[in-house]
């Protein structure tokens, strides 16, 4: 018999149920909660009078609503503010840990997850909230869900739920200078397309996810969705082992030792079977940017923006590039930017804050840049950047140092693009619309985020000038 | 949930790929902590020229006389037809909140995306995935013919309409069952309560860390 992936093994230890119409039901370890999913959720509970299975299998905190300044003048925005305050109105009615918008722990719910331990590995973790794949970077099972599923759980602890294929990518070579886990995702987005991994659980294998931190894995793992599959993982190794331990809510003590003997055994079996195998090759990528309205419309720094190749490509490549307001041929360097945001669940971590200073250290924001904001992830990465004085770096090259949340990323705070407006930014959608009515999002590493914001358009970070180098 | 077995309705060509959730229904109306009244900001962003908010009266918004939920021939359409990959992007279910508000009570198109088309079983919507090339006709014949309607036989999952050959659609039985009988999912999961108990005691066993008062 076959051994089993990954996610074969995560799917077996959680079956509870198998139905004859071949849906599974299964346990659910950890659901996280926010603000903008949750409301109808409690209130189904409380319309059919049910009672939640298991509180302390959720947490909450807000992060979609909440302001990245200016915090002590509370939520301005009265929608907003009610959003968050039912949030937390719901989790004492409910008896759920609440990390609220002044816990010095709050943050962007991906990113607290695995910060406070939250998120370990072998859990089933899900979340309303499609970047819930970020978590499978720790060997957990992790996959958004709608707001009726989101109550499923609070109220059963399980989900009903059919297992998806296995995907594997496998991805060697050394990488080049300058080239990041935001950049490998964003290549292989651009290989197999948005689509490309609809109905699978993916898992990221070889040599070079190996020798990833902890934060670039999960940069990684957040963007399995852009490219359709749910579910991203990568199998656990010393680094995650090392990047748990003496985590707030991680183990301690004898069960320290338990779990590091259980999770040790969380990788796929050498004769594992797979549906699909891909191979991707680092040492060919180059820093990628997006120029279009979907993630998979991508090239690399010294690309340009291409000619459509049949009718109906053309319709849709059309739409994107009046909506970008870019030509066909263009230069990716070409292209001029207004605005930096450096954040999001995909690159808001304090690896992604150091790199992206070292670029902007003793140098200033073009003059065509009329905002450039950092938006750390959570509290406690907020607080590591500034004790490395990284705050200091920012603020003297004319970036924003903002308080936690998700900000810009989908913009349903006060941080937003006005129509026409283009920016680099670290997040993980380029949707019209996403960051602001008729804004223009650029989908960047921190690298190229930084260097843009200091050439004023994409560059190259080795050609950045000497006098801006 | 509402049942659904038989459906008729006018169809509304959305000739795109990668509809994604933030342009089904954009992210300022996420804002809101009820389920309904989501359908007047459905696609805000191509049906109306200016930025909408939640809680605006629509009727008075500038209107994208372009957009095609705008033109009179389809306006009280119920049938949605689109391209491959419909739904990407978040889970929103404000989503098919909005769709469902809006009147649409079935969705056709190349393909959609997992969470999506998940979203839309619980909410009485039906995806139907069908062949480019039976598509490609389904937006001809919308063009077309001012009025087209088309009929969905749920139970015997078939398409038609006189000016087609019937059309069959797959459908995972779990999901047809769903449709069908309107059940309460939530009810259905709780008849295998001392299963998941007897699962949880022994999955505590094994693995204590995971069962930590937070």
């Amino acid at each position: 018999m076959a051994g089993k992936t990954l996610y074969d093994k995560l799917w077996d230890s959680h079956l509870i149920h198998e139905n004859s119409d071949g849906t599974n039901l299964i346990y659910i370890d950890r659901q996280l909660i926010h603000e903008v999913t949750s409301p109808q959720a409690f209130e189904g509970l409380r319309i059919a009078n049910r009672k939640i299975w298991r509180n302390s299998a959720n947490f909450a905190v807000p992060d979609h609503n909440i302001p990245t300044k200016d915090r002590y003048l509370g939520i301005t925005d009265p929608i907003s503010k009610l959003q968050v305050d039912t949030l937390s109105t719901n989790c004492s009615e409910f008896k759920i840990k609440e990390f609220s918008m002044n816990n010095p722990s709050q943050g962007i719910v991906h990113i607290i997850g695995p910060e406070q331990g939250l998120t370990l590995p072998g859990m089933t973790i899900v979340c309303g909230d499609s970047h819930t794949s970020t978590h499978g970077a720790l060997g957990a099972l992790a996959f958004g869900i709608g707001t009726s599923e989101v109550e499923h759980v609070l109220a059963t602890q399980c989900l009903i739920q059919k297992k998806s294929k296995n995907m594997l990518i496998n991805i060697n070579g050394l990488l080049n200078y300058n080239v990041t886990a935001k950049d490998i995702i964003l290549y292989i987005i651009g290989r197999i397309g948005t689509a490309g991994g609809t109905g699978y659980a993916i898992e990221f294998s070889g040599q070079t996810i190996q020798s990833l931190s902890m934060e670039s894995r999960m940069t990684i793992c957040n963007m399995t969705i852009e490219m359709g599959a749910r579910v991203g993982m990568i199998a656990v190794d010393q680094n995650t082992i090392e990047y748990l331990q003496n985590r707030t809510y991680a183990p301690s003590g004898l069960n320290w030792k338990k779990a590091v003997t259980s999770w040790e055994n969380l990788k796929s079996d050498k004769d594992a079977n797979y549906d699909k195998i891909i191979e991707i090759d680092c040492s060919k990528i180059n820093p990628m940017v997006t120029w279009g309205t979907s993630p998979e419309m991508v090239t690399n720094i010294n690309g340009i923006i291409p000619f459509p190749k049949n009718e109906k490509l053309t319709r849709s490549l059309q739409n994107a590039l009046d909506y970008m307001g870019l030509k066909s041929g263009t230069a990716i360097k070409d292209i001029k930017l207004d605005k930096i945001f450096i954040g999001s669940c995909t690159n808001a971590r304090i690896e992604d804050l150091r790199i992206a200073s070292k670029i902007v250290k003793g140098k200033k924001i073009a003059k065509n840049i009329k905002l450039a904001m950092v938006v750390p992830g959570s509290g406690p990465v907020k607080k590591q950047a500034e004790l490395e004085g990284l705050d200091d770096i920012f603020i003297k090259a004319g970036f924003e140092w903002r308080d936690p949340g998700c900000s810009m990323c989908l913009a349903m705070n006060d941080d937003f693009l006005e129509i026409g407006e283009r920016c680099a930014s670290t997040s993980n959608r380029n949707f019209e619309g996403r960051q602001g009515k008729g804004g223009r999002t650029h989908l960047v590493s921190p690298i190229m985020a930084a260097s843009a914001a200091i050439e004023g358009h994409f560059i190259n970070v080795s050609e950045l000038r000497k006098d801006k180098q | 949930m509402k049942k659904i077995k038989l459906w008729e309705g006018i169809v509304a060509p959305l000739d795109r790929q990668n509809v994604d959730t933030d342009a089904i229904i954009p992210k300022q109306f996420l804002k809101s902590i009820y389920r309904t009244g989501l359908g007047n900001y459905l696609f805000d962003e191509w049906r109306y020229l200016d930025y909408g908010e939640l809680g605006q009266d629509c009727r008075k918004r500038p209107i994208n006389k372009e957009f095609i939920l705008n033109k009179n021939r389809f306006k009280n359409s119920s049938i949605l037809l689109s391209r491959s990959n419909f739904g990407c992007g978040s889970s929103r279910e404000h989503a098919p909140w909005a769709l469902e508000n809006f009147g649409f009570k079935v969705i056709i198109a190349e393909s959609f995306a997992d969470i999506f088309y998940n979203n839309c079983f619980k909410n009485s919507i039906l995806p139907i995935t069908l062949s480019s090339v039976i598509i490609d006709n389904l937006f001809n014949l919308t063009w077309d013919n001012w009025g087209f309607t088309l009929k969905i036989d749920l139970k015997n999952q078939t398409i038609t309409n006189p000016l087609l050959k019937t059309i069959q659609f797959d459908i995972e039985e779990f999901r047809k069952m769903a449709l069908i009988k309107g059940l309460d999912e939530i009810g259905q999961t709780l008849i295998y309560s001392e299963e998941i108990k007897k699962f949880e005691k022994k999955h505590k066993i094994e693995n204590p860390w995971l069962f930590n008062i937070l």
